[in-house]
């Protein structure tokens, strides 16, 4: 089924009110990387991923690999809207033998791919798995989402390089430019920019976004497809927290759940667009 | 009495007993994997030559994948290939993989049970001259505390290649020590082999003592057993090559057969093969027991002899605990 833009932005809309209910709801969570990523999540689930939510295990599935695991919340939202598993199942986020573990874990919902949230493996799994597949000639795509955080580790640089090295043109990274990591801004802890250059020394293709424009970012992943000659990396500029005003751009959101006067606040604050449009009823 | 059952080698303990390296019993293993499945790929960390996996290299040139000198790298590619559905050997050594990578390989590895085998070569002492830094002493407990996580740890170049072929073939994460230098091939084609199996070395009507061993020491084991034996004490010689799965119901049965348990191993005692029998033993059968390994210290450079004299591991050493775990068992 093909959605108009603006049905996925309604879809985004209503994912990030999930979100705020699911860690509301949990009373845990990274508040601010779930909600910036909300709408990459939905381009890919409803605009690029050759995926069957009924099929999850399909051989010649694209796969979307979650290297910063902890902000999983936004995805098993989006995996819900689009049939993966009964709504419902949001509101038991990290409980005791359910599926919605609090960091994505492959034993109770293989859908998810990988187990991860220790930073910096990510990319080197997405580029084993997409190693795999060129060797066996298969042409499904690896996607693999990771935060600007992240680039503090080692073992992500170490994947750059073989991922470089390879050519892996099967193979495309979306990172998460959000600026904040737990402590601080990014640029304070440590500073990643020039960061297109770096990649582009890697050997690396390199598209930047508008990562809360959903037709860019659909538009972007076509592009990478295309792109035969190396792996891509679409840096995703997205805000921190997007959608509620209090919670963008601060690093106090990153890894903090909402009470219950916050949630309602952040509740009222997507659904009125930040105050651009009238509630029913006002 | 050595255990005819196992067909050990009929110049077990002659001058001219073959000496040969594990690492190519591995390589050579691997080889023969490779040909027999397809999925089979290998990976390394810039130590293609010294983990013998060149072997394979030459052979499969499409199979086989290079990562520099990346070991975080190495374990987290080979997961994502197992994730696809290969069976990827991922080499290095000991020191570096699991040492440097641990977390990487309880995560991305253990956790989801992914048929990866991590092989950690130059482990132990016997790496001589290249010092402390180089000296794994620490592999086995880092590998053995990971759930889902099988730990081998061959006594001879045939050992391993049986090894080698006989992990290729579960579905199941593996992780398996090899020491640099070479040592006496005292086992045959024909003896025995089984993850999680011990293999018993010596038989006796009236065994006093039990010196179970791996890797290195196993020979060593039995040089101590023949010594022993001419002083008019009998033991039985176990090869533990299975750390986990650990053949228990062996390990009680013996405890309580003789009373009197040694362990030697080229390993820290703290979390190695020797806790690994005593956590077997102190809930199933408490004995006096003796622990041979390296004592809570750090290694430094000499000859793997040298070493092995300074830190306990010769046969003498056994000697002496034999005696001393049989004293504590009649006083």
């Amino acid at each position: 089924m093909k959605h108009t833009t603006e049905e996925l932005e309604d879809i985004s809309k209503e994912v990030r009110k999930d979100v705020i209910k699911m860690l509301l709801g949990a009373g845990y969570g990274h508040s601010a990387g779930s909600l910036g990523m909300v709408d990459v999540f939905v381009a890919l689930y409803y605009g690029v991923l050759l995926h069957d939510p009924k099929n999850p295990e399909w051989e010649d599935r694209d796969r979307l690999i979650l290297s910063n695991g902890h902000i999983c919340p936004a995805r098993y939202a989006v995996m819900a809207h689009s049939g993966y598993f009964d709504h419902k199942e949001l509101m038991h986020l990290g409980e005791m033998g359910g599926i919605l573990q609090g960091h994505p874990d492959k034993r109770y919902l293989p859908a998810v791919e990988t187990t991860s949230g220790p930073l910096g493996s990510g990319l080197s799994q997405a580029s084993g798995i997409a190693h795999a597949a060129r060797m066996d000639k298969k042409r499904f795509r690896v996607f693999v989402i990771t935060s600007d955080g992240e680039h503090n580790e080692g073992n992500h640089w170490e994947a750059v390089m073989f991922a470089g090295k390879n050519n892996l043109s099967n193979l495309t990274m979306i990172v998460d430019r959000n600026n904040i990591q737990i402590d601080d801004f990014t640029e304070n802890i440590m500073p990643l920019e020039p960061l297109a250059e770096k990649y582009k020394a890697f050997g690396w293709s390199v598209l930047e976004i508008d990562g809360h424009n959903i037709e860019e970012i659909i538009n972007a992943c076509n592009k990478a497809r295309a792109i035969y000659e190396n792996p891509t990396v679409i840096i995703a500029h997205t805000i921190p927290g997007k959608g509620v005003d209090f919670m963008e751009n601060n690093p106090n959101w990153h890894a903090k759940a909402p009470n219950d006067e916050q949630a309602k606040l952040a509740l009222k604050e997507i659904r009125t667009m930040q105050g651009r449009v009238k509630e029913y009823g006002e | 009495m050595i255990n005819q059952k196992l067909n050990l080698s009929d110049k077990l303990f002659k001058k001219d007993i073959e000496l040969k390296l594990m690492r190519d019993g591995f390589g050579y293993g691997l080889l023969e994997a490779g040909e027999k499945d397809e999925r089979i790929v290998v990976l390394t960390a810039d130590l293609k030559e010294s983990t013998k996996v060149n072997y394979f290299a030459d052979r499969f040139p499409e199979r086989f994948i290079e990562v520099g000198v990346a070991e975080q790298n190495l374990v987290t590619i080979a997961s994502g290939l197992a994730n696809y559905g290969k069976i990827p050997f991922a080499t290095s050594y000991a020191v570096f993989s699991p040492g440097r990578n641990w977390e990487q390989i309880r995560t991305t590895i253990g956790i989801d049970g992914y048929p990866v085998k991590i092989i950690g070569a130059q482990s132990g002492l016997n790496i001589g001259h290249y010092g402390v830094t180089h000296q794994s002493l620490e592999d086995i407990a880092l590998a053995r505390v990971i759930p889902n996580m099988n730990v081998v740890v061959p006594s001879d170049y045939l050992e391993a290649k049986k090894a080698t072929m006989e992990m290729a073939k579960i579905d199941e994460p593996f992780y398996m020590r090899l020491p640099r230098i070479e040592n006496p091939v005292y086992t045959t084609e024909k003896t025995q082999f089984k993850f999680g199996k011990a293999n018993i070395l010596t038989e006796s009507k009236k065994p006093e003592a039990v010196i179970v061993a791996c890797g290195l020491m196993v020979y060593e084991a039995l040089l101590a057993y023949k010594e022993l034996e001419k002083n008019g004490i009998e033991t039985i010689v176990i090869n533990i090559h299975s750390i986990k799965p650990l053949d228990e119901e062996i390990i009680i049965r013996y405890a309580k057969l003789t009373g009197a348990v040694v362990t030697i191993e080229e390993h820290q005692v703290n979390g190695g093969m020797g806790s690994a029998v005593s956590e077997v033993l102190s809930k199933n059968y408490p004995v006096p027991m003796e622990i041979l390994g390296v004592q809570d210290r750090f290694g430094q450079s000499g000859k793997p002899i040298e070493l092995f004299a300074e830190y306990g591991l010769t046969k003498e050493d056994i000697m002496k605990a034999v005696k001393k775990a049989i004293a504590r068992k009649n006083s």
